[in-house]
């Protein structure tokens, strides 16, 4: 290889690997950013919503009169208003934009008003006149598939019954079998910035709408739809995100502003408080489920089954891919010759579930880690040992049947976090204790506790779903600018985009045009941990057509061949170095590439759950170190160890935060977070009471190693990395509990009466 | 503008003489949540977060025996040391409540008058027999805690009146508050415990927090253990005496099963926090016998 | 609804007239939607996130809890005042250096707390700065890099106070 002295290089452009800095960075430290909640404009009213507070009731009849006739009120809308489609959904249309006769969770939207001021908007709602007839609410999942439909589509979402390998391999009285009943409470997202944003109507019958998304052409269809509006005349701009982890991949006020906003000829913004907040977007899925691990004496996996049952709540949003995701991740990342696994997500009262981080595997993941661990002890055998001595490798088949094409460094994860030495200690200070700042417990009142966890899901969508991302790249005066609609919700793809066309381009100066739906295609959704590989992609593409074209040109001109030019800051140099050309004038006309980015073509499951239905793996595991109180049940977790496959790190300080702020969202599932609901009515819908670790929750993380192993066909061999870390953490947290305790815990998040008292001790009965 | 912003005692007083309904302000940090959502409108307001008289702390007299507590210091305030040093248990209590930003507006008086189950300071107050001044324009009057918090977010305020000083004795002896939430921090009590220890008094005194609709005393548990306690050498009771002691204080505790915990479970704490408590003030070894 | 008359606020120095106010609006509220300052967020408007903590005499506060017209006559600094692009303090150089920032709708309210903390205790240890921040609630960094941003500041301020 050739080496080109190119000179130090002197420009501050981004590149690949590097620490970048976020073009975002300065306006979100100095106030100036606009997040969706943030928009204003002189004759903005303000929207609000009425929401049903039943569970299941029937609507006899709805007066708005009296709100309309309330001073300041502009509009007032329900069911009726709709134009088009009278419901929405992301992969069923099941959803209404506002109930008609029949509601089905508490917090369904039944009425939207604009006022000119918050208060007189939430004195519309309160005169609002519903002649509500409550009916019994179906709130008990497991009740679901024989009780009488709630929905005209049915209880059951989706029912996958994977069968994979010989289904008698059990049938042998020499194995070592293990049970256990399993449950994971409903966890909220719980993103800062609440769902919010404004429509403004054109002149022309049309609206724009500046909202906080995970995916801005899904919105504009569904959006068109329920207005019957053509396309062109819905045009969605993302306005400033505050955190998502997948609450923000369904509508909530999107059709509502728009109706509002086209009814009234005046721009209507609506922002959600914290309460509504809860009931105005999808959760993770409550699960129950049930696990039987069969093994040889030695410790070799034979066979694992499992019946899996989801809460979906009242609408289907995307549990139908939940339960996929379920159920092939269900026996985790180890080598399992024979598989049944029942996966089942059903229709109830309670609030909808849908998309967040960990997207099925978080559930089932602390389900086979609890099982393992219950394995290994067993057969006497040291856990960590066990799951090595199981660990899938590049070349084995998944429960699916699909073959691991890439690569997928499951022993590496578990052996570099496991040995990774603790930095952990005991502490002096009553703070640093379980209890905190209630200073409960003294130093002799602590056990510690320490396990791993490890667990891996798809990257990107499944099942044949015809993924991509558009991108644009146009070279001008030695500036690119990158059009793409991907969703920035924080994770940083605003940075990634301007380091990948640095890189390819060598260019120093590189604009990220707003995100928005007329100027360029879909970019897909920012979930799946699919934007580096599918949006990194596109712009990786586009900017290299781009650069192909301009070798081309600069070859055809100078006759130099293109294998011996290179771009490098700002630059077109000849390897030989007789020719150097400035970038800035070489584009005085605009060079410009749009390319759609898919990945490779996956297939659907079959009627056994079988099938390359999978793009790409991601394996993480996580070593927690816990201490307890048992007698009062508190817990605090002292440190955490990850180990993650990440194909290739990008940007180590992005990386580093997603490792952290996903074992954050794994330490609050374990021991604190859930949405507590009670007969469909949602018991904690505030900061108050649905409570998130703080700083003095969160432990240090130690990153005991990030496992680079370039990933064929992933742009720079990168894999996403936003979900990883949100499903192992969980699992080691709960099981470093178990270890200090002694008691089986099978439910999370595990509450002090669950430590103390006995309570939750699930009994191993089959989930039918 | 219906906000008077009172500089004095006697303005606020007046000013809410003036408007009966008028809602007193102090720090906002339980007011302003229930306007925010939309269950509390607001006419008359009158803050009362500049009277000078109202921060801070002295001693009374020159026996310096009793402490009077003015009604707008801040829970920042009250943790501070000085004040730590002389009620050690409400300093403590006053670092549990919400957020460094909350403990920096929320106040004591302002604590009392919401009246919650899990009012943080409400068990200290209890267990030290804080008496509660109220002024207004016609006078003044005092009322011991347990008259003053009458119920769930319920208190003895008439129109009109003021809370102005809480007044507690400084005892010479160990105190301790314990606070059990599900989170390290800014966590909403599932239950609390104050002890306080009146070693020539020869007494201890016990309240519990968010297990009863007002702030209880454990008043069987006390006088159990002011008959056996050694209080000379503060030595540990034993085994015996610190189960029964324990015993008697989660008998004392009258729980209900909500959103936080169950009923079970905080009686539960309040045993485990009792033992804890007994045991941190008297830590001494058990004198030899002679 | 009622209607208040106008008042003033003194925010980042400046006097700042407030029309229109209706009874009972935030000094968040009003920040945000009457003043034109909208760096202070709006989380859960009951004091339990802290995204909305600006400095009120000093101390940081929940603007959200503060009834804004009984903020007259007190100096509120809010993040706007902190420092712009091109003059950062050294708090907010700290939180973008430290990989601080994600989607950044807590860093407002965490940039006001860990400037406040920094004014009081110039070098304080790890469990002073996690309750100083533990009223500051961050989703998606799960604190590591904010932790670490303090520190930075923390060494800044001191490498400035030393001559």
């Amino acid at each position: 290889m050739t080496v080109v002295e190119t000179g130090a290089r002197t420009s501050v452009g981004p590149r690949i690997g590097e620490n970048a800095p976020r073009p975002d960075g300065v306006p979100k430290v100095t106030g100036g950013f606009a997040f969706s909640s943030d928009l204003h404009h002189d004759r903005m009213l303000w929207g609000a919503t009425l929401r049903s507070p039943h569970p299941a009731a029937r609507i006899g009849g709805l007066d708005t009169s009296p709100a309309l006739a309330i001073d300041g009120v502009h509009a007032v809308l329900t069911h009726e208003d709709v134009p088009g489609s009278p419901t929405f959904g992301l992969e069923h249309c099941d959803q209404p934009v506002l109930a008609g006769d029949v509601v089905r969770y508490e917090g369904e939207p039944v009425a939207v008003v604009a006022a000119d001021h918050p208060d007189t908007a939430r004195r519309a709602l309160a005169a609002i006149v519903v002649d509500w007839q409550p009916t019994e609410p179906l709130v008990d999942p497991a009740l679901a598939e024989t009780a009488d439909p709630i929905h005209p589509d049915g209880n059951v979402i989706r029912r996958i019954h994977l069968r994979h390998g010989d289904q008698s391999a059990a049938d042998r009285d020499d194995l070592v079998s293990v049970e256990g009943t399993y449950e994971v409470g409903m966890q909220d997202q719980a993103f800062l910035g609440p769902e919010s944003g404004m429509a403004v109507p054109d002149d022309d019958g049309g609206v724009d709408l500046y909202v906080a998304t995970q995916w801005l052409h899904v919105d504009r269809d569904q959006v068109a739809a329920c207005l019957d509006l053509p396309h062109e005349k819905v045009r969605l701009t993302l306005a400033g995100v505050g955190g998502a982890f997948g609450a923000r991949e369904d509508l909530s006020l999107h059709v509502h502003l728009c109706l509002l906003a086209l009814r009234t000829g005046r721009p209507v913004k609506m922002s959600y408080g914290r309460e509504e907040s809860f009931h105005g977007h999808v959760h993770r899925h409550p699960a129950r489920m049930w696990y039987r691990h069969h093994a040889t004496t030695d410790g070799d996996l034979v066979r694992v089954e499992a019946h899996l049952l989801l809460d979906g709540g009242a609408y289907a949003s995307s549990s139908s891919a939940v339960i996929a995701n379920a159920t092939c991740f269900a026996a985790g990342p180890y080598m399992v010759p024979s598989v049944e696994i029942e996966g089942v997500v059903v229709r109830t009262d309670n609030p909808p579930c849908g998309a967040m981080r960990g997207f099925g595997a978080v559930q089932t993941c602390f389900a086979h880690e609890a099982q393992m661990d219950r394995l290994a002890a067993a057969l006497n055998m040291d856990p960590v040992a066990l799951r090595l001595r199981n660990a899938l490798e590049p070349g084995d088949r998944l429960a699916t049947g699909q073959v691991i094409a890439g690569t997928l460094p499951v022993a590496e994860v578990i052996r570099a976090c496991a040995g990774h030495p603790s930095a952990a200690l005991g502490s002096d200070e009553p703070m640093a204790r379980p209890g905190g700042a209630g200073r409960t417990a003294d130093a002799q009142h602590v056990v510690r506790g320490e396990a791993v966890a490890v667990g891996f899901k798809n990257l990107m969508f499944s099942e044949g779903f015809d993924d991509s991302s558009a991108a644009r790249c146009v070279l001008h005066h030695g500036v690119a600018t990158i059009t793409c609609a991907c969703a920035e919700v924080g994770q940083g793809f605003v940075t990634l985009a301007r380091q990948i066309a640095g890189e390819v381009l060598g260019v120093d100066e590189v604009v990220l045009a707003p995100v928005e739906t007329t100027s360029i295609g879909s970019a897909g959704s920012t979930s799946a941990s699919r934007q580096t590989w599918m949006s990194g992609g596109a712009v990786q593409l586009a900017c290299e057509t781009v650069r192909r074209e301009l070798l081309a040109a600069v070859s055809a001109t100078h006759g130099v061949s293109i294998d011996d030019l290179v771009l490098v800051d700002g630059r077109i140099v000849s390897l030989a170095g007789d020719l150097d050309l400035s970038l800035e004038e070489l584009t005085v006309e605009r060079v410009e590439a749009e390319v759609v980015h898919r990945h490779a073509p996956t297939s659907p499951l079959d009627g056994d759950g079988q099938g390359d239905a999978h793009v790409s793996f991601a394996v993480s595991a996580h070593r927690a170190i816990v201490d307890v109180d048992p007698d009062l049940g508190l817990v605090k977790v002292v440190e955490l160890t990850t180990a993650q496959d990440v194909g290739r790190v990008l940007h180590p300080l992005q990386a580093l935060g997603q490792l952290e702020g996903g074992a954050a969202q794994g330490v609050g599932l374990a021991v604190m977070e859930e949405v507590q609901v009670t007969n469909g009515r949602i018991r904690n819908a505030s900061f108050t009471d649905y409570l998130i670790p703080t700083a003095l929750d969160m432990p240090p993380l130690e990153v005991a190693a990030l496992i680079e192993q370039p990933e064929p066909g992933a742009p720079f061999g990168a894999k996403g990395i936003g979900e990883p870390p949100s499903i192992s953490s969980t699992a080691a947290v709960a099981a470093a509990v178990r270890d200090a305790t002694g008691l089986a815990l099978p439910r999370v998040p595990i509450r002090p009466s669950d430590i103390c008292l006995g309570d939750n001790a699930l009994t191993a009965e089959v989930i039918a | 503008m219906p906000v008077t912003i009172a500089t004095s005692i006697d303005e606020a007083c007046a000013s809410l003489a003036a408007h009966p309904d008028a809602l007193v302000l102090a720090g906002g940090t339980d007011l302003m949540v229930e306007v925010n959502r939309g269950v509390r409108t607001i006419g008359h307001v009158v803050a009362v977060d500049r009277i000078p008289e109202l921060r801070g702390w002295s001693l009374e007299g020159d026996r310096a025996d009793v402490l009077r507590l003015g009604a707008g210091t801040t829970c920042t305030d009250l943790a501070e040391p000085a004040l730590a040093s002389l009620v050690p248990a409400l300093a403590q209590a006053a670092r549990t409540v919400g957020s460094p930003q909350i403990r920096n507006t929320a106040t004591l008086g302002g604590n009392l008058a919401t009246a919650s189950p899990a009012g943080d300071t409400l068990p200290v107050l209890a267990a030290l027999d804080a008496e509660i001044e109220l002024q207004s324009a016609g006078g003044a009057r005092r009322l011991p805690l347990d008259e003053f918090v009458t119920g769930v977010k319920a208190n003895a305020l008439i129109p009109g009146e003021l809370i102005t000083v809480i007044r507690v004795p400084v005892l010479e002896g160990p105190q301790e508050f314990l606070k059990v939430g599900t989170r390290n921090a800014m966590v909403i009590a599932v239950t609390s415990l104050a002890l306080v220890v009146d070693r020539p008094g020869r007494n201890v005194r016990i309240a519990l927090g968010s297990v009863a609709p007002v702030p209880l005393r454990a008043v069987e548990a006390e006088v159990l253990v002011a008959e056996r306690l050694d209080f000379e050498n503060m030595a540990s009771p034993d085994s015996d005496l610190v189960d029964r002691f324990a015993d008697l204080v989660a008998d004392a505790a009258r729980p209900i099963d909500d959103h936080r915990s169950s009923a079970a479970y905080r009686r539960h704490a309040v045993r485990v926090l009792a033992r804890r408590a007994i045991l941190r003030a008297f830590p001494g070894s058990a004198p030899v016998p002679a | 609804m009622t209607s208040v008359d106008g008042f003033s606020l003194s925010i980042n120095g400046h006097n700042r007239s407030v029309v229109d106010a209706v009874a009972g609006e935030s000094l968040l509220f009003v920040l945000r939607e009457r003043l034109g300052l909208a760096g202070s967020k709006n989380a859960c408007e009951e004091g339990e996130c802290g995204s909305c903590t600006v400095r009120l005499d000093g101390e940081t506060v929940c603007s959200c809890l503060v009834l804004a017209e009984a903020a007259a006559g007190r100096e509120v600094v809010t993040i706007e005042g902190l420092g712009s692009e091109g003059d950062l303090s050294d708090v907010q150089q700290a939180f973008l250096d430290a990989g601080a920032v994600q989607c950044g709708f807590c860093t407002p309210g965490l940039l006001m707390a860990v400037d406040a903390l920094l004014d009081d205790d110039s070098k304080p240890d790890d469990l002073t700065v996690r309750e100083a921040i533990s009223g500051n609630l961050c989703r998606c960094t799960g604190y590591g890099r904010i932790l670490d941003a303090v520190d930075r500041a923390a060494a800044a301020r001191q490498a400035e106070a030393t001559p």
